[in-house]
């Protein structure tokens, strides 16, 4: 099934959970386990991810694990809507932390939002640090030169 | 679950491992606010004491140019550098230091190998390697072959991880000019049957390459017994520094092989009309070589060599075997490469989890294992697997440590659940 202009907007991670609701739950873990625990599930939290997407347009290249992206602009509320999927539990997890923070903004609120900094005080950064071969330097790339080339349209 | 803290009662006699660990001090660490547990060896392994103090020394006592000084320091720098190779050449049991050349690592004298071998190779001929080898002893090899017309072909392996005798059989043919093949596995552990294959190839003219770089960490090479014509290995994987590399190569070959760079130091003469080569093994060695690791290099195999070899390779057998019967410890997880004769190197997958998420995890409690595909991917595809995770043991690893690894394994998994 292609993906319809539904599916993206359906994507209801950024409105559930919101940002906040991932930082007030990050709060209360307090060794890895349990901060593992709730990347995991977030990760299994992503929308199903349209299979005739996984084209080599939409993958993004990484170290590992397979990581795909695609992205609508919808005219009627100027926002970028995304969907993610990976074959790595843990990246989905990151992928959805990176999607509560991203999706459904306007291009301008987009490329105004500090990933680094987000994932710095997840305690994360190691994760998005560009030593880590794990494509979600590139991930949080594509998105933002997406959203760099809405705003200039 | 198993409680594995019973299980470590096995003794090891002869053989130390707590006063080796005490030689190699990045070892006792705390990663993620646990004691490390290395087991990344097969990518590069750790150094010890003997090693840094050797470059220390080096640069703080004799550091100067080689073969150029008409001072002492430049005979001091010149004596360790020499010295080294000797060591080197002693370790290989090679006929003469003409016959060790310094490279940057196995890659380079893989690479150098093939461009100098490329002179002798038309359209047709045929590379044999196989479906197990690591990048580098494909990739240059395809690079060559573009050039001349020539066809790199794999030997096929078996499920279990063994090279199929039965293709290497069918493979070898009169256009064969190469043989190119890993003496052990880089992700699957296995010690391949390389004395015969090279027996075989060279009873037809073949030229043989042994890629040694996973091989020497755990056991003495013999050029000479093997027979092979080039047999190459990196010091980092042998406990030396990185940068630097050996190759072997029988001298008559060698002799008739182009330079590989040129520069200073490779030649004899150099004129506008006519520039002639150095004698080897300086003919291959352009520019100011990686003096401190050569030294160092030499001072990895001279702290090998004291120690008790036969103990330490028993030492290891115990810890892959002990690793092979925790598998069972671990739903769903499965050993890649299950060979009769191996070295400590243990790839595995767990069913429904990716091989990052396992290292990801794994890192969080200390232990360092390797993901990905290894640099091997046509052995990924044969295998079906987007990668494997691969721990791989080295003579200072402790039997505890790879309960703790079946500990941490069996963590993991209970998180996904």
């Amino acid at each position: 099934m292609p993906a319809t202009e539904q599916d993206f907007l359906d994507n209801p991670l950024g409105t559930n959970p919101t940002l906040e609701d991932v930082l007030d739950g990050f709060e209360f873990l307090d060794d890895w386990e349990e901060r593992y625990a709730f990347i995991i599930d977030l990760g299994k939290q992503l929308p199903p991810f349209p299979d005739d997407a996984r084209i080599e347009e939409n993958y993004v290249h990484g170290c590992q694990s397979q990581v795909w992206l695609i992205s609508h602009f919808h005219e009627a509320d100027g926002r970028i809507y995304l969907l993610i999927d990976s074959d790595a539990m843990i990246v989905r997890g990151l992928a959805a932390i990176i999607l509560v923070a991203l999706n459904g903004k306007t291009p301008r609120d987009l490329l105004a939002t500090d990933i680094d900094e987000l994932f710095e005080r997840l305690d994360l950064f190691r994760h998005i640090s560009p030593t880590r071969g794990n494509g979600l330097r590139a991930m949080v790339g594509k998105i933002r030169d997406i959203a760099a080339a809405e705003s200039a349209a | 679950m198993n409680d594995l803290s019973m299980a470590n009662t096995a003794t090891r006699e002869a053989f130390d491992v707590q006063a080796v660990r005490r030689d190699f001090p990045i070892l006792s660490q705390q990663v993620n606010g646990k004691p490390l547990v290395y087991l990344d060896n097969g990518a590069s392994a750790q150094k010890p004491t003997a090693v840094l103090d050797a470059m220390d020394r080096y640069y703080r006592e004799m550091h100067s140019n080689v073969h150029r000084g008409a001072h002492t320091l430049g005979d001091r720098a010149t004596a360790a550098f020499e010295g080294a190779r000797e060591t080197v050449r002693n370790f290989l049991n090679a006929h003469s230091t003409r016959e060790i050349i310094w490279t940057k690592g196995t890659t380079e004298a893989i690479n150098l190998v093939a461009n100098g071998l490329a002179p002798r190779l038309k359209a047709g001929d045929e590379i044999l390697v196989s479906h197990m080898e690591h990048h580098a002893n494909i990739v240059p090899w395809q690079m060559i072959a573009e050039r001349t017309g020539a066809k790199v072909v794999p030997i096929q392996v078996t499920p279990q991880g063994e090279l199929d005798p039965d293709s290497f059989n069918s493979l070898l043919n009169d256009r064969t000019r190469i043989l190119a093949i890993t003496h052990v596995s880089n992700v699957l552990g296995t010690v391949n049957p390389v004395a015969d294959m090279v027996c075989q190839a060279r009873a037809r003219g073949i030229i043989t390459l042994l890629d040694g770089a996973q091989a020497v960490p755990h056991f003495r090479p013999d050029v000479q017994a093997l027979d092979c014509d080039f047999y190459v290995f990196s010091s980092h994987k042998l406990f030396g520094p990185t940068g630097i590399g050996v190759l072997y190569g029988k001298a008559a070959l060698l002799e008739d092989m182009p330079p590989y760079q040129g520069g200073g130091e490779m030649i004899e003469r150099v004129s506008f009309e006519r520039t002639t080569w150095n004698v080897l093994p300086y003919k291959f060695e352009a520019g100011t070589p990686a003096i401190a690791e050569a030294v160092g290099l030499g001072a990895a195999i001279d702290y090998l060599n004291r120690l008790d070899r036969e103990a330490m390779e028993a030492a290891e057998n115990a810890l892959l075997e002990r690793a092979h019967q925790l598998v069972e410890t671990v739903p769903g997880m499965s050993i890649i490469g299950t060979a009769q004769h191996k070295v400590p190197v243990m790839s595995f997958k767990i069913e429904g989890l990716h091989p990052s998420d396992i290292g990801t995890l794994l890192d969080q409690q200390g232990i360092a294992i390797r993901t990905g595909h290894h640099c091997a991917m046509p052995l990924m595809d044969f295998y079906g697997v987007p990668g494997t995770a691969r721990a791989s043991f080295a003579f200072y690893n402790t039997l505890d440590e790879v309960n703790q690894l079946f500990t941490a394994l069996q963590k993991v998994q209970r998180l996904f659940a």
